[in-house]
């Protein structure tokens, strides 16, 4: 029992038995519940529908000749606007095919891949020994995969300094500038590759990315074969040192060299825009990256040896002394089975690859995304490897 | 209502207070069975990474505790710079609507308060990249060669002014409008007659809010600093997109060398991560879920053995 005098709130507000406005909501509920009920049939029913229809009309509609259906990639994020201008001009052609390209990064997409989750993957990486060990679920079984270079780019070393448009720079500066060891914008270092140029005395901020990249893999792999005796920590997707500032993403590096100051990054040629570039010392000479410098080291690369032969996986020569050559670049692969457990995932796959190897993709690869495209006698070995998918 | 004859009347079942009894309840188990799902999937996917040797998912550290460490610390950083940050504002904003301000602009100020609120991170995360770091660069500089030897602004100063300073800015212009709308109702439905009873014995209005609006709302402004903080502990995309982060703890304020947050982290390495990096990563989420826990529980003990006090009941 409760004291009197101390109603319950909830009384306040209930109305006097036998009001008619009790019926009337009472029915208003329960009419909304009804209607509630009703309508998420329907949705759901609806969604079912959405669902299963592309699936019928692919079946139906399915022959030899054509290629249909919905295919999806993942992987690398450098190969974004490729793969959308790709996937773009390739849908124009064949217009029952569906392509989704998810750039989440080239290990997710590897990891896609053997999990069957997609039927082809972008990397900035080739496939490591032990994953190539596994088994990969979208391909016949005891069968190899494919591995093709698609995106070939320069990484462009890019600086925002006052007063300074022309920078010269080789490996050994490059790593002490973004190791940390060299701080001054007028050390010795750089004065001295620079005999031109009007050094401000102030703090070099170098940028790197601060999530895992393939463009930091790269760019590491370059400084720790040509300068080894500064850049002592191996090729990396995370940025090995704990010097400079980290921004995320390729946008993000351009975005805090083009607003700070005094600051120099790397990222893809294609993202540098209106920032100086600096030119890298190659044998004798300084060169500024250019698409064909990029296709030139790659081209006269050795594959990675104890590949099959549907696998280029390539070991870039950083080293070369070759002024033709622009040895900072990014190669990335496309991934898929040299036979698929789905015969249609398979002539997709395999018109999709051709079509992005071949020269048309390329340079709508290299209008779109600045890539450079593959050189002819890499091209031809490309055509040979996608002819065997099945 | 002291006598009852007979047996006491039944009530009448109805289908629609079955229906929405039936249908209240399933929800609240639903959370709790969402909850618990939440759990044991990170501490299934985190396991093999409490044990694994930290060179495998690319941390120098020495086992997952020297990984882990200097992210928590990051993380309840940065959150305290922005709480620090956020809270005076937001109870000035608050007061200021619920108390100083004339009705019709209290109104407006309310609304846009709580349109601030609606704004997605990504946005503010564009700002704070965009606009503000720029823009504090050189007050930074200046920190640096004037009160450098304050552990805070030690120098370098930061090149691009991504530094936690900057996020904690952002992150309190996230969380002002969370803790200032909350405030403001629990400042609201402060008694008439207890403010009209300070004042009637002469305290200034300045007075009247300190003796009967804040007590009163005490356990109110609580909650609602602790909502705050919560979402600053796990905001993700601003720390991802302005932080400049590294994996060492460092106090300082103005410079390039920022400790990484867990969400932050987690934003930035798990595209690329594979294998037992994943793990590593959904390990360092349930610390997040662990410290969130936490703190949400020392914030409902400290409302819980306040509001005896507090005139709320």
């Amino acid at each position: 029992m409760k004291p009197a005098g101390q109603h319950r709130p909830a009384d306040a507000f209930r109305l006097p038995k036998g009001n008619p406005l009790n019926t009337v909501l009472t029915a208003k509920r329960f009419g909304a519940l009804a209607a509630l009920a009703v309508a998420s049939t329907f949705v759901l029913s609806a969604c079912a529908a959405n669902e299963e229809a592309p699936a019928d009309n692919g079946g139906a509609s399915n022959s030899a000749s054509a290629l249909s259906g919905d295919f999806a990639g993942s992987g690398s994020s450098a190969q974004k606007a490729a793969q959308e201008a790709w996937i773009a001009s390739f849908q124009t052609a064949n217009p029952d095919v569906t392509i989704t390209y998810d750039p989440a990064g080239s290990g997710a997409g590897r990891a896609n891949f053997i999990s069957g989750a997609v039927q082809f993957a972008g990397s900035d990486s080739y496939l490591s020994d032990k994953e190539l060990q596994g088994t990969f679920a979208a391909c016949t079984p005891d069968t190899d995969v494919f591995e093709v270079p698609d995106y070939i780019s320069p990484i462009a070393v890019v600086f925002n300094v006052d007063g300074v448009d022309d920078l010269n720079l080789d490996a050994a500066t490059i790593a002490g500038i973004f190791k940390g060891t060299i701080t001054k914008w007028n050390d010795k270092a750089i004065a001295a590759l620079n005999p031109d140029a009007d050094l401000p005395d102030a703090t070099i901020t170098s940028v790197h990315r601060s999530d895992d990249s393939g463009t930091t893999k790269n760019f590491t792999d370059y400084l720790h074969q040509t300068a080894p005796d500064v850049w002592d920590a191996d090729a990396a997707d995370t940025f090995p040192y704990d010097a400079g500032d980290g921004a995320q993403g390729t946008a993000g590096v351009i975005d805090a060299v083009t607003n700070g100051t005094n600051t120099i990054g790397y990222a893809d040629f294609s993202a540098a825009g209106d920032l100086s570039i600096a030119s890298v010392k190659v044998g004798d000479e300084f060169v500024a990256p250019s698409a064909d410098g990029a296709a030139a080291v790659v081209e006269e690369s050795d594959p990675v040896a104890g590949r099959t032969d549907s696998d280029l996986a390539i070991a870039i020569n950083r080293t070369t002394t070759d002024p033709s050559h622009y040895p900072l670049v990014l190669v990335s692969y496309l991934i898929g089975c040299d036979s698929y457990a789905d015969a249609k995932a398979g002539a997709f796959v395999k018109a999709y690859a051709q079509y992005i190897t071949s020269a048309d993709g390329q340079s709508t690869a290299a209008s779109a995304a600045g890539s450079a495209p593959l050189s002819d006698v890499l091209a031809g070995k490309v055509a040979t490897v996608l002819d065997g998918i099945k | 209502m002291t006598t009852t004859a007979g047996p006491r009347p039944r009530a009448k079942v109805r289908l629609a207070d079955v229906l929405f009894s039936g249908t209240a309840r399933v929800a609240g188990i639903l959370i709790l069975v969402a909850l618990a799902a939440v759990a044991i999937f990170l501490l299934a996917q985190a396991l093999p990474a409490l044990v694994a040797d930290p060179a495998d998912y690319g941390s120098h550290a020495a086992n997952f505790l020297g990984y882990v460490l200097p992210l928590v610390f990051g993380t309840i950083w940065a959150a305290f710079l922005a709480v620090l940050i956020a809270f005076p504002i937001s109870m000035g904003i608050a007061l200021f609507i619920s108390h100083y301000a004339p009705r019709r602009l209290a109104q407006g100020l309310g609304y846009i308060i709580d349109l601030l609120a609606a704004v997605p991170s990504v946005v503010f995360g564009l700002w704070g990249v965009q606009v503000l770091a720029p823009a504090v660069k050189p007050l930074y500089a200046w920190l640096a060669d004037h009160l450098g030897w304050i552990f805070l602004f030690a120098p370098p100063a930061s090149g691009t002014g991504r530094t936690v300073l900057t996020v904690a800015v952002v992150l309190a212009v996230m969380i002002i409008p969370i803790i200032t709308s909350i405030s403001r109702e629990i400042f609201l439905q402060t008694p008439v007659l207890h403010q009209e009873a300070a004042l009637a014995l002469g305290a200034t209005r300045w007075e009247m809010i300190r003796m009967a609006v804040l007590p009163f709302g005490r356990s109110g402004i609580v909650s609602a600093t602790m909502l705050g903080l919560g979402r600053a502990l796990g905001e993700t995309l601003v720390v991802a997109m302005v932080l400049s982060p590294k994996d060492f703890i460092s106090f300082v304020l103005t410079s390039s060398n920022n400790t990484a947050t867990i969400a932050g982290n987690i934003a930035l390495n798990f595209p690329e991560a594979s294998g037992i990096g994943v793990n590593a990563l959904i390990a360092t989420g349930l610390v997040l879920f662990v410290i969130t826990l936490a703190i949400n529980s020392v914030a409902r003990y400290v409302v819980n053995r306040r509001k005896a006090f507090s005139g709320a009941n």
